[in-house]
């Protein structure tokens, strides 16, 4: 059984990372609607990872504060899904990452914010409506992109399947997530039947993040994301 | 942020001269102006004042568009969860500052298409300041401490511009403004006080960053042809010096508060005039960064072409999806 704070670093992680991919778009999206949106996501990100780090932090008790915990650790302390560290692509791609994850982390907020731990389910409450937003704008694209033109559906195609490797992952028994898996397949269906899109075949899964084995992106990100805080230790921002 | 209204000859299509417009209704109008009315997109409006209106307004649109691209520039690398999530908020606040912009230009007739295609060509301007570099974090505070409080001195008065949409997105945009302008001294301060390297870090930012924020009020009065007509019909309401001399005299203390030296050996208090005397403003810099060939004003307009051209697709997809879905929902 996972410990509060490998719960919590997860949680923390997840949304970290992926804000942090979010944040990369700011002033270079397509449209200026889909550059207020992805910011506002990627806010709302930042934000739900704030809180949990925060509380992995006191967990923890050894005086790492979320901002330690962000700026501080390497690649092999990181315990996000591989999913949310895969670099942005093209819009297809960015929306078909966003839309496996949101889906998924709705799913698992619902559950958390009923859960018994009042720490995470208070985190959890707050961000379930952020990120049944968040679902609803990428399914909503995923549609658009699907059923628009050829060259857009042939790039949500190809999103779709650069992403559905790490799929599996979310699910780790390990985790105690598998049980969000009926649910979400469900959704995913949906959503790609209004997009008159097929359900990826299944595939080998690539996984590992959760025990700080990760894709090659992360160290890059990291690099980016902790500049400074290595850069000139000790001092305040 | 804000661009001060830029000469823009290449793009100026001969607006009806004065002369030509009907004299009852012309002096109708003025004489609303002159009443401090509000002028509504429905009212009539001479083609000079409409023709200035939407360069202005869509210059400054610009301006808030390209300016997400310096200060983007460090929200990947931010140092604290805090200071990314308030620049990414900061960001995103200028999007949206452009949005109202865009609209409230497109009540004067002009789509948002066609101002983006202008800027694209280069035949619209935006503010000079976003052609500078951000080399360091401190850039993030000097930016926001002295680009964002010249754009607060420029935007306040008008918020009671003649022209209602503008006037009223202005009132909005005043009320983010003030939180980024804080919130850039609030990282100057931090730096200011903080190691010999974040020290040197915020000296340097302000002595490459003072000069071009003094710009950003457009050139002298005395040069600005412009300026007298858009004064009379109270799309402007004070003059660039007298804003320009303001901004001085507002941000020296602020500089001197945290124990940053302003780069300027001529600055000095003037008792008789109850403001600060300044060093001048090297123009040539100015109009040669108008003109497009300011440091890295290719590579601020490639950023903004390259996102408009790679994500053409996704437009196309949006919009054939509308109508495939109203084809559909006719069809039921």
């Amino acid at each position: 059984m996972a410990s509060l704070f490998d719960h919590a670093i997860r949680l923390g992680d997840d949304a970290l990372i992926l804000g942090q991919r979010l944040s990369e778009w700011a002033g270079h999206a397509p449209m200026l609607e889909i550059d207020l949106a992805l910011s506002n996501i990627g806010l709302d990100l930042i934000g739900q990872a704030t809180h949990f780090l925060k509380l992995a932090g006191e967990e923890e008790g050894k005086g790492r504060d979320a901002d330690a915990l962000a700026f501080r650790r390497d690649v092999l302390d990181f315990r996000n899904c591989l999913l949310v560290e895969q670099p942005n692509g093209d819009f297809a791609q960015t929306i078909a990452r966003q839309f496996l994850f949101s889906n998924w982390q709705e799913l698992l907020m619902t559950e958390i914010a009923a859960a018994p731990a009042p720490a995470l389910s208070a985190i959890g409450a707050k961000a379930v409506k952020e990120v049944a937003y968040h679902a609803r704008y990428a399914s909503e694209w995923v549609v658009r992109l699907g059923d628009g033109t050829e060259e857009s559906r042939a790039r949500m195609v190809a999103g779709l399947d650069s992403m559905w490797r790490f799929v599996d992952e979310l699910f780790d028994p390990a985790d105690g997530a598998a049980s969000l898996r009926p649910a979400w397949d469900a959704r995913i269906a949906d959503t790609l039947h209004a997009a008159s899109l097929d359900v990826p075949k299944p595939r080998r899964a690539v996984t590992g993040g959760r025990r700080g084995h990760h894709s090659e992106h992360l160290g890059h990100l990291l690099t980016e994301m902790q500049f400074l805080q290595r850069a000139y230790p000790g001092v305040t921002w | 942020m804000y661009t001060t209204e830029l000469k823009d000859k290449s793009q100026k299509q001969a607006a009806t001269p004065l002369s030509a417009e009907d004299p009852e209704r012309l002096a109708a109008f003025e004489a609303r102006v002159a009443a401090d009315d509000f002028i509504e997109p429905k009212d009539w409006m001479p083609d000079a004042y409409r023709k200035t209106l939407v360069r202005q307004i869509s210059q400054h649109a610009h301006s808030e568009i390209v300016g997400m691209l310096p200060e983007g520039n460090w929200i990947t690398r931010a140092p604290s969860l805090r200071r990314k999530a308030v620049l990414l908020a900061k960001v995103q606040d200028e999007g949206g500052h452009g949005l109202y912009l865009y609209a409230a230009a497109e009540t004067l007739g002009t789509s948002r298409d066609e101002m983006v295609e202008a800027l694209h060509s280069g035949r619209a301007k935006y503010s000079t300041i976003f052609n500078y570099p951000t080399l360091t974090w401190a850039d993030i505070g000097a930016i926001g401490w002295l680009v964002d409080g010249a754009a607060i001195m420029n935007q306040v008065p008008l918020q009671r511009t003649s022209y209602g949409p503008y006037a009223r997105a202005m009132v909005r945009i005043c009320k983010e403004e003030s939180f980024h302008q804080r919130q850039g001294y609030e990282i100057m301060t931090t730096l200011a006080k903080g190691s010999a390297e974040q020290k040197r870090m915020a000296q340097d930012a302000l002595d490459r960053w003072w000069w071009p924020s003094l710009m950003m009020f457009g050139p002298p009065d005395d040069n600005s042809p412009n300026s007298a007509q858009s004064m009379r019909w109270r799309i402007k309401r004070e003059s660039n010096d007298e804003i320009r001399q303001r901004f001085v005299d507002a941000t020296v203390p602020q500089a001197e508060a945290i124990g940053l030296s302003i780069p300027d050996a001529d600055l000095k208090w003037n008792e008789a005039r109850d403001a600060y005397d300044f060093g001048a403003i090297d123009w040539e810099e100015f109009y040669a960064v108008v003109r497009g060939e300011g440091p890295v004003a290719k590579e601020r307009m490639a950023a903004r072409v390259s996102a408009r051209e790679d994500g053409r697709w996704v437009r196309e997809a949006a919009l054939a999806h509308a109508e495939k879905r109203a084809v559909r929902l006719a069809a039921e």
